[in-house]
């Protein structure tokens, strides 16, 4: 914030024609801030101050007998050693590697074969696909769960009926498939509708010309349409990531369905959200949420730098 | 965290600049011209694309489904079909468990949506017109920042504003859910690039001219121009804080403040603990059920809105 009150004074200190501007400057200054000034209230408040005070808190230990006590990096150094947490770091490493990848593909075919313009019930499926993310990721895992179940679940009514062993779903196995394919469900259709947007705002010269040169629509997606919107791609894929590693709402549903296998530290916020409220310790929990942070800033950058590199080469 | 900043900054740079592309393709009249029908339709794709369709489509069949189903015919009859009708008997469970705190839950969710929506989208058109449309020193320092927060995962926020909350005597309190909800920087980063190109300079130059006051001048005149790109955010914070279910998980402790998501996995986990609670399984689904269809028809109307204000931020991003 020091910035803002040190600049103000150098730009009257200029030459004489710029100090007749001043009176106006003032006041277009004064209203940029009382514009800005609201959300930064806001934004200070619920981001900063958090972030801020999850950095103090992550640097305290608090024993039982003791009492708090700082400890410096310690935490961070248990954080990197603690089995728990890294196993769950790597299990949504694996999430990210397998179901980001299927998520953006199938959402930019959707897009694709949309754009195209090549098939009957577009519209219809446009909003059938985007529907999902109208769903809350609550009701989304209740309905996948049912359908997942031993109970009542089609799936399992089915494979009973044939005299087949029952879905495995909810094996330690399958419950990461069980969970991909949920977290695609509810997001194919928002990835598809940022990547379809993009592509609408193409302007048509730039694949008209091969396509009267006999190029087919396959070969116009290929080579001109999807580099084109690969700055929504690379959106896509760094949202992709930011959620990924937050994932919550599904695992913690499915504990109710499968407690041995989700266990308490399935995935890092899931084990932060229990380290907080289960174990109370408030100390470890901003160790855990900050690491989460650190990681997720490290892939986004290197997905960005990657892409940048891809730029280049074309 | 500061290496994120100057990296994140870039696109919007150059979104500002793809965005007039988009202001084009808002029109639906543009789209139809730009595609003449002279293209060979594909069966082999439309064949795939409503099978994918279907794939998308079953659970929510699969959910009216079975909430026209009683707890016994859930079981005892093949779940993607119907058996005995007793979608209005569960309707009234759900709206009369425990003294229809289902209608209590629904209403939170409309109250935390609706007051979270419009304030975040107010706050965001206001910054982002101001970063659009003013060089101000520290602007871009802030609006750098603002760009940095949104890699800032909101989840690992939550614990350390629940802790401050504590202090503050916030939580269990409605604004426990609002004031976080305020906060979108994305929406700031949608608005300013929309806002670049939405309010022509010479508007405000003119407006300026005739000695009206710099703040009348996003009130009377650019905030009417601003609209479209408002709804969007509006729009997007509508649905984040409607599906909300990890702050209002952790912030709250009595049942009749909170909001569908978390009420509902409450009523879950209990149908789920089995015994005599097993009954509730239909009331969770058609609970479920209703809790959707707001939002579903919702999406159908304003799906428009989606598209253009999705195009701004994913452009050119």
């Amino acid at each position: 914030m020091s910035t803002l009150v040190d600049a103000a004074p150098a730009a009257t200190t200029a030459t004489p024609r710029r100090s007749r501007l001043t009176a106006a400057k003032r006041r277009q200054y004064g209203a940029a801030y009382a514009l800005v000034l609201p959300f930064f209230v806001i934004f200070v408040a619920m981001v900063i101050v958090p972030l801020v005070y999850a950095g103090y808190l992550s640097l305290y230990k608090t024993r039982l007998i003791g009492g708090t006590s700082f400890v410096g990096l310690q935490n961070y150094a248990d954080a990197l050693k603690d089995p728990l947490f890294l196993s769950g770091v790597g299990r949504m490493a694996i999430f990210l590697v397998v179901q980001v990848p299927i998520m953006i593909a199938l959402a930019l075919f959707f897009a694709l074969a949309l754009d195209s313009g090549m098939m009957k019930l577009a519209k219809f499926s446009r909003l059938a696909i985007f529907v999902p993310y109208a769903v809350p990721g609550v009701v989304a895992t209740l309905m996948w769960g049912y359908l997942y179940g031993p109970d009542f679940g089609p799936f399992a009514q089915i494979t009973t009926a044939l005299g087949l062993p029952p879905p495995l779903f909810f094996t330690q196995n399958g419950m990461l498939f069980s969970i991909m394919n949920i977290v695609n469900w509810e997001f194919i259709g928002y990835n598809m509708i940022i990547i379809y947007a993009a592509l609408r705002s193409l302007p048509s010269e730039l694949y008209e010309a091969a396509r009267v040169d006999g190029a087919s629509e396959p070969r116009v997606a290929w080579s001109i349409k999807i580099p084109a919107v690969r700055p929504a791609l690379l959106l896509t894929v760094i949202f992709s990531v930011i959620g990924t590693f937050q994932l919550f709402n599904e695992p913690k549903l499915m504990y109710t369905l499968a407690p041995n296998v989700i266990g308490t530290a399935y995935t890092p916020n899931l084990y932060a959200y229990n380290v907080a409220f289960v174990n109370q310790d408030a100390n470890y929990a901003a160790v855990l949420a900050f690491l989460l942070g650190i990681v997720i800033m490290i892939v986004s950058y290197i997905v960005q730098l990657s892409s940048q590199r891809v730029e280049r080469r074309s | 965290m500061s290496d994120a900043i100057p990296g994140s900054h870039r696109p919007a740079v150059v979104a500002a600049e793809g965005f007039p592309v988009l202001v084009q393709s808002g029109h639906e009249a543009a789209q139809a011209q730009r595609r003449p029908a002279r293209k060979p339709r594909s069966w082999l794709l439309t064949v795939f694309m409503l099978i994918c369709v279907g794939y998308f489509l079953f659970p929510l069949f699969w959910l009216v489904v079975a909430s026209t189903k009683s707890n016994d015919d859930l079981f005892s009859s093949f779940g993607l079909w119907f058996a005995n009708f007793n979608l209005l008997e569960n309707i009234q469970t759900v709206l009369t468990l425990q003294d229809g705190v289902f209608i209590r839950w629904a209403l939170n969710s409309l109250i935390y949506a609706v007051v979270s929506a419009v304030g975040a989208s107010f706050l965001a058109t206001a910054a982002g017109y101001a970063f659009a449309k003013y060089r101000f020193p520290g602007g871009t320092a802030l609006f750098s920042i603002t760009l940095g927060a949104i890699m800032i995962p909101l989840a690992a926020l939550t614990v350390p504003t629940y802790l401050l909350f504590a202090k503050a005597g916030l939580t269990d309190t409605y604004w426990a859910i609002i004031l976080p909800s305020l906060a979108t920087p994305f929406g700031v980063f949608l608005m300013r690039v929309y806002a670049a190109d939405a309010v022509d300079d010479a508007l405000i130059e003119a407006g300026r001219v005739d000695g009206v006051g710099e703040l009348r001048i996003f009130f009377t005149i650019a905030l009417r121009l601003l609209l479209p790109g408002s709804v969007t955010v509006l729009l997007f914070t509508l649905v984040a804080t409607w599906n909300n279910y990890f702050l209002p998980l952790i912030m709250l402790n009595s049942a009749d403040k909170f909001p569908l998501p978390v009420g509902l996995a409450q009523w879950q986990s209990a149908a789920g603990a089995g015994g005599g609670a097993q009954a509730l399984f239909s009331t969770v689904i058609t609970g479920s059920l209703l809790a959707i269809i707001p939002l579903v028809i919702a999406f159908l109307f304003l799906q428009r809105y989606w598209q253009s204000g999705l195009a701004t931020g994913g452009v050119k991003a």
